[in-house]
This record gives structure tokens, sequence and C-alpha cells, in this order.
């Protein structure tokens, strides 16, 4: 049985007639073809397939892309922006919060969330908000550290708006060709 | 003329990391982001039984689904002659079996199809008949005369695989016999799961026009797997080629070959199409890449003003159904005999008999596949039981037995030769920075109160960089390491090395070391792995041995560019070679200063004004034979409390003190030591695999299967003392296994400390609330 579903990922239209019983990562992955986001457990454990639907928080590999029809979605390709990364993308570069990067995406996801709501957070608040996030490499710490950067970035961007610095160090990186 | 170091970015330099750019936007190529035109999907019927006899498969409803294209048993393979394959350790295990199945989950036929739900729905229709065999679970119980027989199949009609020992058993004995006092105590290191957050995989892509056959895997040795899957199938080595992609973690689980590989390869062959295959994470951890499972009985010799005098150790190795184990073809017991350790031991005797199960294989890896960790954590333990029986403080005794420092290269009572160590600087310095006094002090007054506080200390020795040739090899393939460099025309370079990375960061530090050679911005360096068709021929990154072996490689690759660029700043600069000295990373004449060239200006004139008795180029390969393992070592201090209501134990504070030797990139280093004492935090307090009396596999996902999170995993205090290797090209050791090596005996020993004074001596990990909190009860000490 197939159903058609239309989603908006990273402020783009996708449309397509899917099985119904397609897990949301998949559309994400194999239909939409955004890779970055990965399955690491299939039992919502893990966090590494972590998006933002409509503005929340969710583990996309127990949702079916029909549950989400309609939904405004977020993934880690849409957090550059005109060649500046993301705050939480500059803290992990800086503070070396990733390893193998297979967590990345998805800790950097509920993290974003996170400090939406929390933008001051403490330590023991950061660690709280990504356990449901599993890293095997990092020990955390240098998660922690990474998520806190991102704190104080976007704290300084919304104390003085427009002032947007394309210049950062990571920005003028070539993007590796995959 | 002067070069800023920083600019160059060579050893010491916390160099940001170049694969992180990457990462950071989701653009990594993991194993399952690759899509070829054609692909077909490939999922596996698992056995529900430890042990059975297969009496039919029937696999007509799966082939009558819409998109199934074929079902592969271990029929179609045994036709094929690849039914089975052979192990690391000269086993042979089964790809897909004909007759009988030995453990819960192994592999029982593939269906691949055109969609990967499809493939799932197949599996699901698949019928095989089973005729149930009563298993063998408990490694003691294999070896009694009536148990079943786990592998039939076997010349040798018995449960038992090998006997191995090392040391000096006469010496050892006659030790015990004479000894004024003597510790024992049983220590069994649970089957732990390596649990890297991406699973195991492949895509198969085999090209009917050319004869070739690319195979995507998550490996970590792409060579040596090149090499036996040209001597298992007869396909020319040069008609295959293995290419390791980006890896989600590998911790060692993504050494060995396992069955999906193969039957993976041979659909693609059959079917001219690629064929993918992904595990979800409960065939992971039901089916690949278990460590430990090692029952332990160890007894120290000492006198008794605490001088340690021998050590005597008897294990049984629970290896399961298949010797898969990933060790030297030499060590079946991998380097067990690291397990005097720091320590002055006039004699020490080590015995392991391996034993099949009705398991899937044990013994590949956890973060340190050698059986260090096992050997850390036995003499670790038994230091402190017999500072606990001489009513000795822990720390004292260790500093008492140390191996000096002025006593290096030092022959262990096991015949290892150490390279070199500081063992004293090093503890000396965690005890400072966790102010060991005080906390003693602090425990005591706790415990007058009934409060449960307790301190753990772990000094321990890591083996790590096999290794010399003349000693280790895996299948007959030496255990040596290469680097491949070639530098263009205007002074970028491109560096391809034997070895892979899992997220170690090879990319960056190996352009380190390359940059530190030569002179060079490492973001000029290109670092290219994994790929057999273009890097040369090496053996792997898993056991901490990518710098100690592929690193040296790459210094010296390095350093016979260097000795060529000479000759050219000799030309360029029209004084002779000989009066060229490298200084602050370029080249000038001898005492003059201003009349240097740099490695830029060399590497044009290599290709466009060299001098007519040299050749062209500027590029160096070598084949590096280590002369010796390296041997790093640690100290550490752990302090916990015990919630007295609950069990529960809390890591208050980890002191950490590695050393590593001299450091490519602290920022890396340092990531590499927490991540490692989380992974040995996770079986001292969390992680275990278990079964029932039927074999049944109990933590078949990560809601049974405990990794820590956040939450669990404390603020750990690194801190480091150097002792370069003497014989390492820059002075190097490995550091990516150290800290799950040295950490949970740190842990249990501070839990053992906390409960001392109810008698405790000995607690098996994992130190789960429930464990702790029956022992609480017992001595009424529980807080209801």
């Amino acid at each position: 049985m197939t159903q058609h579903v239309k989603l908006t990922i990273n402020g783009r239209p996708y449309e397509a007639d899917v099985p119904s019983r397609l897990l949301l990562v998949h559309f994400i992955r194999e239909v939409a073809g955004l890779t970055g986001t990965h399955i690491g457990c299939d039992t919502t454990s893990c966090g590494a397939c972590t998006v933002l639907v409509n503005g929340t928080p969710a583990k996309s590999c127990t949702l079916f892309a029909v549950q989400t029809d309609g939904a405004n979605i977020s993934t880690v390709e849409g957090l550059e922006q005109g060649g500046t990364l993301h705050p939480i993308q500059e803290g992990f570069y800086e503070e070396h919060g990733l390893q193998c990067g297979f967590c990345t995406p998805g800790m950097m996801m509920t993290s974003i969330a996170f400090l939406q709501e929390n933008p001051d957070p403490t330590d023991d608040e950061i660690r709280h908000a990504i356990s449901g996030n599993l890293c095997r490499c990092t020990g955390y710490m240098q998660i922690v550290k990474a998520v806190q950067y991102a704190a104080r970035k976007m704290r300084d961007e919304q104390a003085t708006p427009n002032t947007a610095d394309s210049s950062a160090a990571t920005a003028t990186e070539a993007e590796v060709i995959r | 003329m002067t070069t800023d170091a920083a600019a160059i970015g060579g050893m010491g330099h916390s160099v940001k990391r170049k694969e992180d750019a990457r990462f950071l936007r989701g653009k990594g190529r993991y194993i399952d982001d690759i899509k070829l035109p054609g692909m077909l999907y490939m999922d596996i019927v698992r056995s529900p039984y430890a042990h059975a006899n297969i009496k039919s498969i029937d696999a007509s409803k799966a082939l009558a689904l819409p998109g199934v294209l074929a079902v592969i048993t271990g029929k179609d393979l045994d036709a094929a002659g690849l039914a089975w394959m052979p192990t690391l350790m000269s086993d042979k295990q089964m790809v897909l079996p004909v007759d009988r199945v030995v453990y819960q989950a192994q592999e029982v036929a593939a269906v691949v199809a055109t969609e990967r739900y499809i493939a799932a729905d197949g599996v699901a229709l698949v019928e095989v008949d089973y005729e149930p065999l009563p298993p063998v679970i408990d490694p003691f119980k294999a070896l009694e005369p009536d148990a079943p027989l786990v592998r039939p199949d076997r010349e040798a009609q018995t449960n038992h695989i090998w006997h191995w020992e090392s040391g000096d058993k006469a010496r050892t004995d006659q030790l015990f016999n004479e000894a004024e006092v003597t510790v024992k105590e049983h220590i069994y290191l649970p089957r732990i799961h390596v649990s890297s957050i991406e699973t195991c995989g492949c895509v198969a892509s085999f090209d009917k026009v050319s004869g070739k056959l690319t195979v995507y895997m998550t490996t970590q040795a792409p060579h040596a797997i090149r090499t036996v899957y040209s001597l298992v199938t007869g396909i020319q080595e040069h008609k295959i080629r293995i290419v390791s992609p980006d890896i989600g973690g590998g911790f060692g689980g993504k050494v060995p070959v396992y069955p999906g590989y193969v039957i993976a390869s041979v659909a693609s062959i059959q079917t001219g199409l690629p064929v993918k295959w992904i595990e979800d994470r409960s065939e992971n951890l039901q089916a690949d890449s278990f460590a430990r499972d090692y029952h332990i009985t160890a007894e120290l010799a000492a006198k008794n003003d605490g001088t340690m005098q021998a050590l005597r150790v008897k294990t049984l190795a629970d290896h399961g159904a298949f010797d898969a184990a990933a060790n030297p073809s030499k060590f079946p017991a991998g380097l067990f005999s690291i397990i005097t350790g720091s320590y002055r031991l006039d004699a020490a005797h080590v015995e392991v008999d391996g034993v099949y199960t009705n398991k899937p294989s044990g013994g590949v890896a956890y973060r340190c596949s050698f059986r260090v960790t096992e050997a850390v954590h036995t003499i670790e333990r038994m230091v402190d039981t017999l500072a606990q029986k001489l009513q000795r403080d822990p720390a004292a005794v260790r500093m008492q037995n140390f191996i000096q420092p002025d006593a290096f290269p030092y022959k262990s009572a096991t015949g290892w030769e150490y390279d070199s160590g500081n063992y004293p600087a090093a503890l000396q310095k965690a005890m400072e920075k966790i102010d060991y006094a005080g906390l003693r002090r602090e425990q005591a007054e706790k415990r007058a109160r009934g409060e449960l506080m307790g301190i753990g200390i772990s000094t321990f020795t890591e083996i790590v960089g096999a290794g010399p040739s003349h000693t280790f090899d895996i299948l007959g393939i030496k255990m040596f390491d290469s680097c491949e460099i070639r530098v263009h025309p205007t002074g970028s370079a491109i560096v391809r090395i034997g070895v892979q990375t899992q997220g170690q960061g090879h990319e960056t530090t190996f352009a380190q070391i390359v940059a530190e050679e030569l002179g060079l911005p490492v973001e000029n360096i290109t670092v290219e792995h994994g790929d057999t068709d273009t890097a040369p021929y090496g053996l792997g990154t898993y056991a901490s041995r990518s710098t100690p072996t592929a690193g040296a490689a790459t210094a010296v690759a390095a350093r016979k560019i260097r000795d060529k660029a000479k000759k050219l700043a000799g030309h360029l600069l029209e004084v002779s070679p000989d009066d060229v000295e490298w200084v602050d990373y370029h080249f000038q004449v001898k005492g003059v200063p201003g009349r240097s060239v740099t490695m830029k200006d060399i590497a044009f004139a290599a290709y466009t004004n060299f001098p007519p008795d040299l050749e062209a180029g500027l590029e160096a390969v070598d084949y590096y034979d280590p002369p010796n393992l390296t041997f790093p070592f640690g100290a550490y201090i752990c302090v916990v409390d015990i919630d007295r209501g609950t069990g529960m134990v809390k890591i208050r504070r980890f002191v950490a003190v590695d050393d590593c030797g001299n450091i490519i990139n602290p920022m890396i280093v340092d990531g590499q030591i927490h991540g490692g004492l989380t992974m040995g935090m996770a079986p001292a307090l969390f992680e275990a695999i278990t079964y029932d009396e039927n074999g049944n596999m109990q933590q078949s996902n990560f809601m049974d299967y405990l990794l820590p999170t956040a939450m669990e995993t404390p603020v750990w205090e690194t801190d480091k003392t150097t002792t370069p290797s003497p014989h390492h090209p820059f002075g190097a050791k490995g550091v990516g296994e150290s800290a799950t090596v040295g950490a949970p005996p740190a842990i249990a020993n501070a839990v053992v400390d906390a409960l001392s004074h109810l008698g405790v001596t000995h607690l098996d990990i994992p130190i789960t609330p429930w464990k702790v909190y029956q022992i609480l009860q017992e001595h009424g000490a529980a807080e209801s």
C-alpha cells in the first residue's frame, strides 16, 4: 500500500508516493537523498537518526514518513547557511566534539532544539538534554564543551544582531565532494 | 629565516581535524550512504536456536514474493566451495551452514531483493525446519566428558581448542611453596560487545565485463581482507578491490570477515548487480564482535613486607563456536602474558585453555583485541588484594614493587622487553592531582559515619604496535605497515597509508607527521587510506598500532624525501649537500642563516631544475617493520561514592595520567583518552552479554545492553607524563586502547575499597547496583 507524502526538508519541498510503512529516516535518506541522518539502533535508543520535526527533535527511525505528512523537517544538511557554519557545527569543530562522526548529526540536531529552549545551560543540563543520543567515541566531555561554545555564540548573535560573521575560519574550508 | 611552527602544524600541535569538514555537514560517506546503479539489497535469515540440525530449508514462498530475486543457502555456497571460510586463528567458520547451526542468530540463508523492505519480507517467508540439539553454554561444562560436541567437523572430538602457556612454571611453583604470603581470586571478565554506533555492512559490486569485484566494507583492515578473499575464492588479487569508506566506529569489531560480506559478494557475482547488506542493531549485538569472556584464577606470592615475587594464573577462555578471535597467528591468547604489568616479579606462569561453546565467536575485540585488558584487570586487582591482606595502602604497595625507571629496557618474567617507562612519576603525579592523602582522610571520616566511599588505583602497562615481523603475523602476512608520500611541484603533498581510520583522525595526524618532517604546512597535505587500489599494503588499524607502525613508516618515508631534498638544496644553493643543514623546517648553508631554501622551493626544483645525476620527482615509500612493540602506561585514580539505598556506584572523580610517549596532536590524544575511559567504565559498571541455559542471548538491543550516556559519564581529569619510546622514529607509543585497558580495575578497586571494611575482597564486573545492594544487605549495611 502506498500513500502520497508531502514534506518540507530544510526549506525544500519533497513529494512522493511511498509505502505506508516507509520510515521517515528512509524517506530522508533514500527518497530525498540526504544521507547525513544516520541509523544506529532501529529502536529509538541511540539518537543517530534525530531530526527536527516542526522544530522538535524526533528519532526518525521510529516514525513513519506518512506520520509527518505536511511537516517541516530539519536535518544536518540544512545547518550551514550561505557558506557559514551554524554555531553548533562550529562548536563541534572547535572543541573536538566528534571522532567517527556517525552520531554527530543527531547530536547536533538535539542540541540545537535544546539551546532554543535553554540558551544559557549548565553542563549538567546539557548532559541531560543529550542523554538520548549515544556516542561511543568521545566520552561526551568535548560534546558538552561544543554545546557550550554554540550557546555562547548564539547568545552573542542574539545580543548583537546583523553582525553575522561570514569570515569564520571553518566556513572557508573546501567542502569535500562526495 | 625562521618558520612559524604553528603554521606548519607539526608534532605537538592541537591542529583541528581535517575530516570534520564533511562530518559536520552530513557529507560523510558511510557504508549505508553508498548507492550504486541497479543495486540490490540483501537480508539474512538467522537461527532461533543455539544448536540444531537443519532438516530442510524451503525458500519457495520467499521466491514467490515479487521483488525477491534469490535465496542463498549453505548448500549453494558449498557447491562453490565457500560454505566455510578460514578464521584468523587457524580455525574455520561457517559462512552459511549446510546442515547444522551452532549459535543463536547464526546466518542460515540470505534473501536478495530489489528493495530493502522486500528483502526483509523475504526473510520472514523462508521456512527452515530445525531439529533442536542440546547446547553447551557453560565453558566449564563444555569440558565434561559427556558434553555435547560443538564442532564434530574437527578431527579432535572435544570442545577443548588449545592450551597455551607462558613463563617459568617450576620457578613459579617453587616461589609459591616458599612464599610468606599468598592471595588468590577468581576473576570473571564477562563477554562484552563494542557496539560502534554504525553497525557492519557492505556493498559488493562485481563487474562482469572486467571480472573485477569491488567491495565497500566496514573493515578496519582492507588489505588483509583482499588477500584472504583472493586466497579463499581463487579470484586474482588485482581483480579484487576492498574499500573501507568512512567508518562509524570500529574498536576492533570491524576487523573480522563476517559471513554477510562473503554472501553479499557471492550474490553480486551471481546477479551481476551491486548488492548491499546492512546489519540492524539486534543482528550486530547478537552475532558480531564479542570480547573478553575469560574465567581467570589468579594467585600472587609475596613477602610479608609486601615485596611481590610470583604470579600464577589459570584461565578458561570461552571462544564460542569458532575460534575467530582477532589475534596475531602465534598468539592464541593474544598478549595476555603482559599480565606481570608494571611490577618486578621473580617469576610468573600463565596458562589459558580455549574452549568451544554454542555462542558466537568470542575474543574479537572491545577497544583492545589482544587480551591486554584481561591481563591488566587481573594484575591490578591482585595487587589490591595483596595490599588488603597485608593491610597496606595500595599506592604504597605499588610504589614498592614498580619496575624502576633506570631498569629499562626491562625483560619481564614472561619474556617481553619493555621499551621505556617511569611508573613512580606517573603515580606520584596522579596522587598529587587528586590529593590522595586528603581523600584517604575523608574516607576515614565518612566510614566512621557509615558512608561508603572508595578510592581505586590502576597503574597499568600496555603493549601495542604489533609488530616485529619475526613474531607477529596475521595468516602469515607479517605485521609491518606502510606509507607512500608524493610531494607535488608546488609544495603540497599526498600521503597514502596502510592503516585506516574509524574516528582516530588519521587524515590530520598523519599529515602532521609529514608537516613536521618536511616543513610543509599541514593544510597542504592530503592523507588517503582505506582503498586497496591506491593505498600501500598494510595490516590495518586496531590494537593501537597505527602510530607505532604506519606512523613510523610515515616519518621514515618523509626522511627519505628529506635526504633527496638535501641534494636538491645543495644544487639550488650551489654548495655540496654536505654543507647543507636542516634547521627550523628549511635547509640552509651550514652557519649561514641567510642562505636557505624551503621545501616548497625544493619541490619545484625536483620537477623543473634538478641536477643531471638525480632522478626527477620527490616521493618515497616505506614499509616499516618495528624492532619491538611499544609499552604505553598510565596511573589512574578513581573515587566512588556508593548509595546505600540503591547500591548505585557514582564516580565522583577520575584522574588519568597517561604516558604514550611523544604526542602528535594533544587534542586528539585527549579525545582518545576520554573515549577510552568511557569504554573502560562501561564494562566496569554497566555492560555484559549473557545467555540463558538454552543459549538465548539476553541483550539484543540498547534497552538491555546499556551503553553509557552523558548522564553516567563523569568529567574525566586527564594529565600526562612523557617517556618517549627509544626505538620509534619520533618516540611515540600509541594511545587508543590505553584508557579502556586501564580504567576498569581502577573502578573495580574503588568499589572493593569502599566495601573492604565489610570483608569484601573482590567483585566481578559489571558492578551493577543490584550486585552492590545485595552485598550491602548481606552485611546489614543497606539503607532501607
